[in-house]
């Protein structure tokens, strides 16, 4: 059947079709997105292939092995009128990044080459890939290990063999002692260490205190005097061990060669972990893609935030959603039965109504600033003043912190479980209640154990959705209370344990603040797409279940509204 | 049947005691839930209304006229005292806590005083050589407190008062002292009397300008510290200065030493161009003022100045440059002043404000770059003469009559006013007054600019490029999957884009400034050639699909048709971005980013506002989707029935009949989508380069009002000016929001109820 062009305009179906298409193109859009992210965030983790080959540049020519990281076409006028010398029979050429790792020897970690002018390219099985604590990445041969500086093993050649082989064994072996050590000084600096420094600047802060209520009896002076004395002391022994400890860790090095051919010494202690990623399986590979990725949600960051992992951010954002929610549940529940039980119906309830509504839809950036001058400046100033007065001029709540973050976030989220809740509530048939009251219940046991327990999924969907809104949120988070880098995480062994005036981390200014303001923003990118991923996959696993909940919620009561 | 009944009747008895014990109990939970209940909602509710009285509580100090009383002191008012010392106040000062004055007189006395009683603490003697009388005083600034005398005998001393507060036993005690920042020894700057004297500079390099009306001289002296001995030494250059032909009142150098201005009583003034210090030339003599010239003062920062006059008027002056590079001395503004003469004209050391005093008696206090007069008080009788500010413009110091009184100023934020804050301000050094925001500068004498008319214009445009995208796309989308779609398909799209709306800002922004950013300036031609690619792929598509045979086209039932579509749109788009480069290099010669600055002359950023406008749009579709999808899927089915029966098309259908009932929810879901774009703080934060300017071109960033409050609020300090005007700007985007959210919410109210009715 043909149409002509004018029917077919006449019927209108075109502008069906354009419709269509708008579906279409948001459709493509969010999975567009999610699949960028997740491509993105999830590639990186991969142990990828180091090529090694000449170049060959204006006459220059050098040795360079690294990963290639992009690949993009550019036009071959514009490198011509950047002086490089190429023909320009082809309008485009190939170039690729590559990550070239060995900042302490090349000055970046990322080069631009073009295709043309890379020969010899080879994936040499030993050359190996060995991250470090800092100067980023290194790759290259390895050539001796040292041990106290004297030289104990040695291997010249860069092909496969037994030597290397045995020598690489000795290599992973040492590393891994090292890490043992490591961690022992960890557990010494932070938490035996920490603790020590934790309860000293108590003491400080009673002695202090003591001054301040102009006590003049000696005795509790000097138990304090008495108790530094002890903590000093272990402190002195602690510091022994340590010094012992760095002195063991610091005993092994290697030498290795990198593709410019220059020999760099490295300490073991500084090596994270070494690998031939030429020279894995798949299965290997695979192992080591899963150990990365444990490594990103369990471990510390390192290099200003650039490498290692994120658990600190994870934790902060965690703990600051618990608190939030404990605030926000019994508040918001507690509004929305007054406003839909016990307030008298009428014009006033309804203008609340459309204001908390619209309180929803206010900037978060707005309850930010409220947040800040409000529970930071003006609460916690004053707080400072009646309980705190032995840490002045130091703030204790009068500085941004977790405990003002979550109750900003709480403020800011309240509307949603009001809203929520009471749209649960106005579900309930009055036929219920009725029957409830009927029985002679009064009112408030209707409600505890009729009303409250039918709309109880319509709560959860409101306390689902604000923990969603609220772990994504960031703009006012950046005023009262995240940092880039918290020194201890909120939650610790120390009385009294949860920390609420400390500054903490978060997933989301983590994304913006390493995405934004990291010195390498290059090296740090596919570490914030994985961190942007984790982020959406946690907020999309929370909002799903607040839909399913919903739509169940929907089911079980339709009955009901007939 | 025989049913036996053997059930007996329980001994029950309802009103026992216990069983009235427990009724009470009840009824007493009942009680204490309904009142605490009750307590709690309400206190929920006013917790979340705090919001916006607080706010305001931090914004309306901003807007409090200034105050001016008594000084008092330990609750005691301070009051008026006889003039310490003798002879004519030439010039008076007080230290940063106000306590102490300092009075210079015309017999070359410095007296420190204190301010509260008027007892003299100290009194030095200027260094005069025998014989002499001063005959003239120039003072270079207030903030530098450095002085000079100039002498009858044709020489000059310049002075610095300085003050060091010491803790003995827990008090503080302020001693003044006076430092000779040109040596004891008095400078010849003529060789007549100086009965005229300008004196300014820093930093080891001074300048005197001083002599009689036949006869100016002026000096430059630079100060060099020798390394090793430590000792100063000073190197002087002198020039004669060329007639004026005017009468002079008063000089005043710039800070600099490159300009001087020459006033004259009958009004007129002469500005000197001293940037060749052996070839001094006059630029410009004009009218300064309508009638005689009473007081000519610089302001802070020595970049502006003050006239007064006898008529009482006080006007601004500063140097513009022109459009062929030379300076003129040009009005800027006038102030609102009574209508006698202006006596004395105090300077704030601290930010660009002055006070005066006229013969009326009445203080007036003033900020120039609000161009307000933020307080008339009458303080004195007819006969005040000199007026002196405290550097924290906390207080002023008034003589009348050989009396001094002390009075205590509030003016916390004289800087703001309306048309400071939404108004063209013209500001020192620009050739014309502007909207300009910037709050903070590395040097003290700087004037702050809050205009916030740049940041609303900016967010305004982040929002209308957001929906510019957003609107159509949603809209549609959602007329589609709201009448067109299969319910099956539809359950699943809706919450599927939904899920969009709980997307993190923050990720957004961040692909849209690390990722769309860059890839969009790579790809530049092909992002427009997807523009109007993708409506040609759609309606090719679709035409050929209507061309098909029916068995084919019966395969795909409809409410399927957006399905079809992904793989066309995704094709175009690729199509689109693949053909860029070569379509770079026909049309534009290989870079069309250079192809709009060079030859169109459209700057381009990296981070512009259409980046934004994708990425923000990104933001709001799911908002507008999921409204206006509501709005259009509530009208009643039997509605769009009726007029299908009488032989309108589906798409007849939806535009005359579903369109018109939904109409104002689709209004409100526009509005709420408005309000989420104009409050998105991260996106723009992110993807913006943050930089206020107010241009309306696509390829150019903006700095919004909420980008603008996290980029600067954890360095405002509290309770500062710029505090409360942060504050403002989230005032201003609440009530925005607020106000909007409200409009949307009345609006679907009306239409449910409307709905209810069909």
């Amino acid at each position: 059947m043909n149409i002509s062009v004018r029917e077919w305009f006449k019927t209108g179906s075109p502008w069906v079709w354009m419709n269509a298409g708008a579906v279409a193109i948001c459709i493509i859009m969010v999975i567009g997105l999610l699949g960028l992210i997740a491509v993105r965030g999830l590639s990186h983790f991969w142990p990828a292939d180091v090529i090694q080959g000449t170049y060959t540049q204006n006459g220059e020519t050098r040795s360079i092995a690294g990963e290639v990281v992009e690949t993009s076409e550019v036009l071959t006028k514009q490198l011509v009128e950047a002086g490089i010398n190429i023909s320009e029979d082809k309008e485009f050429s190939t170039r690729h990044l590559l990550k070239i790792g060995n900042r302490d020897v090349y000055g970046s970690d990322f080069t631009w080459i073009l295709e043309d002018f890379f020969s010899n390219q080879s994936q040499p099985e030993m050359l190996f890939t060995a991250e470090r604590r800092e100067w980023g990445n290194l790759y290259g041969y390895l050539r001796t290990i040292k041990e106290s500086g004297t030289e104990i093993a040695r291997h010249d050649g860069n092909d496969k063999s037994a030597e290397y082989l045995s020598l690489w064994d000795n290599l992973e072996s040492r590393i891994q002692r090292a890490l043992d050590i490591r961690e022992d000084i960890l557990q010494i600096e932070k938490h035996e260490i920490g603790s020590i420094n934790y309860e000293l600047e108590r003491l400080r802060l009673k002695e202090r205190s003591l001054q301040l209520k102009n006590v003049t009896e000696a005795a509790p002076f000097a138990e304090i005097e008495q108790r530094r004395k002890e903590l000093d002391d272990e402190y002195e022994g602690l510091q022994q061990r340590l010094l012992d400890l760095y002195t063991e860790i610091n005993r092994d090095s290697i030498t290795a060669e990198v593709a410019n051919g220059k020999v760099v010494e490295i300490q073991i202690a500084k090596i994270v972990r070494a690998f031939r990623p030429n020279d894995m399986s798949v299965a290997q590979k695979s192992l080591h893609y899963i150990a990365k990725i444990w490594e990103f949600v369990s471990d510390d960051p390192r290099e200003a935030n650039t490498e290692g992992g994120i658990f600190p951010a994870i934790f902060g954002t965690v703990m600051m959603v618990m608190l939030m929610s404990l605030l926000v549940t019994p508040f918001g529940v507690v509004a929305a039965v007054y406003l839909r039980e016990y307030a008298k119906q009428g014009f006033v309830t309804r203008v609340i109504r459309i204001a908390v509504n619209n309180l929803a839809g206010v900037p978060s950036i707005v309850y930010g600033v409220f947040g800040l001058g409000f529970f930071v400046y003006f609460l916690g100033g004053n707080i400072d003043d009646l309980f705190f007065p032995e840490a002045k001029p130091a703030p204790t709540f009068g500085t941004p912190g977790l405990m003002w973050a979550s109750l900003t976030l709480a403020l800011l989220t309240v509307p949603v479980v009001i809203v929520a809740t009471e749209e649960g509530l106005s579900r309930i048939p009055r036929a219920v209640r009725e029957g409830s009251l009927a029985l002679g219940a009064t009112k408030f046991e209707t409600l505890m154990k009729v009303v409250l327990p039918m709309a109880s999924p319509a709560m959860m969907t409101g306390v689902i959705l604000a923990i969603a809104r609220a772990a994504g949120e960031v703009a006012p988070l950046m005023l009262v209370g995240v940092v880039k880098l918290a020194p201890s995480l909120p939650l610790d062994g120390n009385y009294p344990f949860i920390h609420l005036d400390q500054k903490f981390m978060h997933l989301g200014f983590h994304i913006f603040d390493v995405g934004f303001q990291s010195p390498n923003v290059e090296a740090a990118r596919p570490l914030v797409y994985a961190t942007a991923l984790l982020l959406v996959a946690v907020i999309a696993l929370l909002n799903m279940s607040a839909i399913a909940i919903r739509n169940h919620l929907r089911e079980k009561y339709k009955a009901l509204e007939m | 049947m025989n049913i036996e009944n053997n059930s007996v009747i329980p001994d029950l008895d309802f009103d026992s005691p216990a069983a009235r014990r427990g009724r009470k109990f009840r009824a007493f939970k009942d009680k204490a839930a309904t009142v605490g209940i009750g307590l709690g909602g309400v206190s929920v509710i006013i917790a979340i209304l705090l919001i916006f009285f607080y706010l305001l509580y931090e914004v309306v100090p901003m807007f409090r006229a200034a105050e001016v009383q008594p000084w008092e002191h330990n609750e005691q008012i301070v009051e008026p005292y006889a003039v310490p010392g003798s002879g004519q106040t030439l010039y008076m000062a007080m230290e940063e806590q106000a306590e102490i004055g300092l009075r210079v007189s015309h017999l070359g006395e410095l007296i420190f005083f204190s301010t509260l009683t008027g007892d003299l603490m100290k009194t030095v003697q200027a260094p005069l050589p025998t014989g002499t009388k001063v005959t003239s005083f120039a003072l270079a600034s207030e903030n530098s407190r450095t002085f000079a005398l100039g002498l009858s005998n044709g020489q000059a001393l310049a002075f610095k008062h300085e003050y060091k507060s010491t803790y003995p036993g827990g008090k503080r005690v302020i001693l003044p002292s006076i430092t000779y920042p040109l040596g004891e020894a008095p400078i010849d700057v003529a060789p007549v009397s100086l009965d005229q004297l300008a004196f300014s500079g820093d930093e080891g390099n001074f300048a005197l300008i001083g002599g009689t009306q036949e006869n100016m001289q002026a000096v430059f002296i630079s100060q060099t510290e020798n390394l090793f001995t430590g000792e100063v030494e000073l190197e002087q250059s002198t020039t004669a200065l060329p007639d004026l032909g005017i009468k002079i009142k008063k000089m005043l150098m710039m800070p600099d030493l490159t300009w001087l201005f020459v006033a004259a009583e009958n009004g007129k003034m002469a500005v000197v161009n001293l940037r060749d210090h052996d070839e001094p030339v006059i630029s410009q003599v004009l009218d300064a003022s309508s009638s005689k010239i009473t007081t000519f003062d610089l302001l802070l920062g020595g970049n502006a100045i003050l006239v007064g006059n006898e008529k009482g008027n006080v006007s601004q002056w500063f140097l513009v440059r022109n459009d062929q590079g030379e300076w003129l001395m040009t009005k800027i503004r006038e102030f609102q002043t009574g209508t006698t003469q202006v006596k004395d004209l105090a300077i704030e050391h601290r930010r660009k404000g002055f006070a005066t005093i006229d013969t009326a008696g009445d203080l007036r206090i003033y900020n120039t770059t609000a161009n307000d007069n933020v307080l008339t008080h009458k303080v004195a009788q007819a006969n005040a003469s000199m007026i002196a500010m405290a550097p924290r413009a906390n207080a002023v110091l008034i003589e009348e009559a050989g009396k001094l009184s002390l009075l205590h100023i509030d003016n916390e934020h004289p800087e703001v006013s309306w048309s400071a804050l939404w108004g063209k301000v013209w500001y020192e050094g620009h050739e014309e007054p502007k909207y300009i925001w910037q709050s903070s500068a590395a040097n003290n004498d700087f004037e702050p600019k809050y205009s916030l008319m740049p940041l609303a214009f900016g967010t305004l445009k982040a929002a209308f490029y957001a929906m510019l995208l957003a609107t159509p796309l949603a809209i549609c989308g959602a007329i589609y999957t709201a009448y067109f779609m299969v319910p099956s398909l539809r359950r699943k799209v809706k919450p599927f884009i939904e899920l969009m709306e709980a997307l993190p800002t923050v990720i957004l922004g961040f692909l849209a400034g690390l990722w769309l950013a860059p890839f969009m300036e790579e790809n530049l031609p092909g992002i427009f050639v997807t523009l109007l690619m993708l409506p040609a792929a759609i309606l090719g598509f679709a035409f050929c699909w209507a061309q098909m045979p029916k068995q084919i086209r019966w395969l795909v039932p409809d409410g399927w048709d957006a399905l079809l579509l992904i793989p066309v749109i995704i094709l175009a788009t690729w199509f689109s971005i693949a053909i860029s480069p070569s379509l770079e290099l026909v049309l534009f010669d290989g870079n069309m980013r250079h192809w709009l600055t060079n030859d169109l002359g459209i700057a381009y950023d990296q981070r512009n506002a259409m980046v934004i406008g994708i990425a923000m749009g990104f933001a709001v579709i799911p908002t507008i989707f999921s409204i206006t999808e509501d709005a259009i899927f509530a009208v009643p089915k039997h509605l769009s029935y009726g007029s299908l029966a009488l032989g309108a098309t589906p798409w007849q259908t939806l535009t005359r009949v579903v369109m018109p009932t939904a109409s104002p929810g689709i209004f409100s879901a526009v509005m709420i989508g408005m309000g989420r774009a104009v409050g998105e703080t991260m996106i723009v934060l992110m993807a913006t380069g943050n930089t206020p300017i107010m241009d309306v071109n696509i390829f150019e960033g903006m700095r919004t009002l909420a980008a603008n409050i996290a980029v600067e609020m954890p360095e405002a300090e509290v309770g500062s000016t710029h505090y409360r005007i942060l504050f403002l700007a989230a005032f201003v985007l609440f009530m925005f929001t607020f106000v909007v959210n409200t409009l949307a919410e009345v609006i679907r109210q009306r239409l449910r109820n409307k709905y209810g009715s069909l």
